[in-house]
């Protein structure tokens, strides 16, 4: 089902959380509400919800306005940032919750409920731990339990708070791909909030990037990486180095290739992976010294200082392949000479 | 308990928790248990089914077990008022709950008794507009024994209320419980082992209650005497193996049900999944 946010806004005391947010996500989509911790996007998830109540705006699930619906009636899956497993039931009974609490009229039959919960802990491959307790279960279990007992009321939307935050790294990877596999079968149109752009980029379709409550951009994963729309969204997204042109000359990095006579603004940001670097063969004031590096994994991350004439000096960092990396036959305190393969330009 | 223990102290410890309880507890207790071993068992029999007697048991028993139940059924509404809002003078409040612990029992009882007397305040008007006596009846005992026992109930809950997750309710919300469903099967359920516990508490202090009763009870053989103004009568006449007889019953009474309460509590707590 698709879901329409109109002019959302939302204040904690003077706090503005949400700044007239306006937001459309189509049907099936897994979109990523992304953004430093503070950003709202919490606020936005739970009011989506209807956890929480919007100071003005609406919101439309599939066409419908269900601003004023309760939770209890708005038809949405909600998986908590720590679960929130009812602690006194078994698994079994965690999962068919949603369906022993039907009016009885649409209540399921014994019956039916026992083979339902069962498919869904199938799909969530638990289904060996039906009879034990959530205070028996690791953190990945849990997750995904909580995430069959949302799945059990046949929600029209799935929200996802911090889907991933409690849980150690190996586990996380794990269930990144997992959720993505998921949304694919099920294709429920489902929201997940994170700060992990990472987590962001690898599992959702859509990031709509937050920040003071207000939406920086929203795309696709990789227009929002290779068309970051601000400065923030840049920095953000991925490692990035900040050159400002305003304080500093600019001479050295138009030497390094930075084309700086079509300039759209003060502000150059450059991704470490548009920076290669060489051994210097000659003496010109582009080159910068070579400090140190970092091994991180297939990639080398290399960290390059520029002095200048005034004695201010400033950092760069570049990245590349291991192999490569190694063909350069580079020691600390070489020079090298830089090239700038590609830049992005904010004002 | 092996000897390299990771927690040291458990030889000191140990013995001092066990000189302590025999002095306070055990021997006291065993007192009673041998004294009583002076009678044989007809003379035991006698004493105990003298009809006074046992309706002195039944008066206090029964008082008891109401006013835990009321006590814990506002207990638990004033818990919950504590814990989930705020309101102007919730700190005054709060103290006031405590009052009946610190307050000498006696003092209270003169103060229930002063109130709910028929020429009182409250008693008169509760005669006035219900028809109802509280003082000098079997009610005026339950009355006293809830004022008793409600701090009892307030602070067992109190700490469980706090440390409950309301993402719990919240989740049970969006699975499409109604806020009666979620009171139901996710906070009761949750509450209802320190519930039982505060239950507990308050029925054991309100079989024994003794100061806080008799100056509202009026002490009707019969109708309205409790079996510790029992055995105080008793001995006041120097039957001290009737007194003992008594006391040694009303021991082992109190013992199995709370012997009971406890196997409900351990099947609540397992049944819970808290075990």
């Amino acid at each position: 089902m698709s879901i329409l946010l109109s002019n959302i806004s939302k204040k904690f005391g003077a706090f503005s959380a949400l700044d007239n947010i306006n937001l459309e996500i189509p049907e099936g989509e897994l979109v990523a509400l992304l953004g430093p911790s503070g950003c709202g996007k919490t606020t936005l998830l739970r009011i989506i919800a209807g956890l929480e109540r919007a100071d003005q705006g609406r919101i439309l699930i599939s066409g419908q306005d269900r601003t004023e619906h309760d939770v209890s009636k708005r038809g949405i899956g909600f998986v908590f940032q720590h679960y929130a497993l009812f602690r006194h039931m078994t698994v079994f009974e965690n999962v068919a919750f949603g369906l022993r609490v039907k009016p009885r009229r649409d209540r399921p039959g014994e019956a039916i409920i026992r083979k339902k919960v069962h498919d869904l802990l199938n799909l969530v491959q638990l289904d060996w731990l039906h009879d034990r307790y959530p205070d028996q279960l690791s953190g990945g279990q849990r997750q995904r339990i909580a995430l069959a007992r949302a799945l059990a009321v046949e929600p029209s939307v799935l929200l996802l708070d911090e889907p991933f935050g409690a849980l150690d790294a190996s586990v996380r990877k794990d269930l990144r791909q997992w959720l993505r596999n998921l949304h694919h079968d099920l294709n429920v149109t489902s929201i997940f909030v994170t700060h992990d752009q990472e987590e962001a980029m690898e599992v959702a379709s859509q990031v709509v990037v937050l920040n003071h409550g207000k939406i920086e951009q929203q795309g696709t994963p990789s227009e929002i990486y290779d068309q970051p729309s601000n400065a923030f969204v840049s920095g953000f997204i991925g490692q990035t180095n900040v050159f400002d042109l305003g304080h500093q000359d600019a001479d050295w990095l138009q030497t390094a290739g930075l084309s700086t006579l079509q300039q759209q603004g003060k502000i150059v940001h450059v991704r470490p992976h548009d920076i290669v670097i060489e051994k210097s063969t000659f003496d010109n004031d582009a080159f910068v010294i070579l400090k140190d590096w970092q091994h991180l994994g297939a990639l080398i991350r290399i960290e390059l200082v520029k002095n200048s004439v005034t004695g201010q000096s400033a950092s760069v960092y570049a990245e590349m392949p291991n192999e490569q990396f190694k063909l350069l036959r580079l020691n600390k305190g070489d020079k090298v000479d830089l090239k700038i393969r590609h830049a992005h330009w904010f004002h | 308990m092996s000897q390299n223990s990771i927690m040291p102290g458990f030889r000191p410890t140990i013995g001092f928790t066990v000189v302590y309880l025999s002095l306070v507890v055990l021997i006291p207790l065993s007192t009673l248990v041998f004294k009583s071993f002076q009678l044989n068992w007809e003379d035991y029999i006698h004493i105990i089914t003298n009809k006074r007697v046992l309706s002195s048991f039944r008066v206090s028993f029964s008082a008891a077990l109401l006013a835990s139940l009321i006590a814990s059924f506002f207990g638990f509404i004033v818990a919950w008022v504590l814990v989930r809002y705020s309101f102007f003078g919730k700190r005054f409040f709060h103290a006031l709950i405590d009052f009946p612990f610190a307050l000498p029992t006696a003092v209270a009882g003169i103060v229930l008794a002063t109130v709910f007397q028929p020429s009182g305040f409250l008693g008169k008007l509760l005669i006035d507009s219900l028809g109802v006596q509280v003082a000098f009846k079997p009610l005026g005992i339950v009355m006293a024994l809830i004022f008793i026992s409600i701090p009892f109930v307030v602070r067992t809950v109190e700490p469980v209320l706090l440390e409950f997750e309301t993402s719990m309710e919240e989740a049970a919300s969006s699975l499409g419980a109604t806020r009666f469903q979620v009171f139901l099967k996710i906070i009761f359920p949750n509450v209802f082992p320190a519930l039982l516990t505060g239950f507990a508490l308050s029925f054991a202090r309100g079989v024994g209650e003794y100061g806080s009763v008799i100056f509202i009870a009026g002490n009707l053989p019969y109708v309205s005497e409790i079996v510790p103004l029992l055995i105080v009568t008793k001995l006041e006449q120097f039957d001290i193996q009737g007194a003992t007889a008594i006391a040694l019953t009303m021991l082992v009474i109190s013992f199995l049900l709370l012997l009971l309460i406890n196997m409900l509590q351990y099947w609540v707590r397992k049944r819970s999944g808290q075990l």
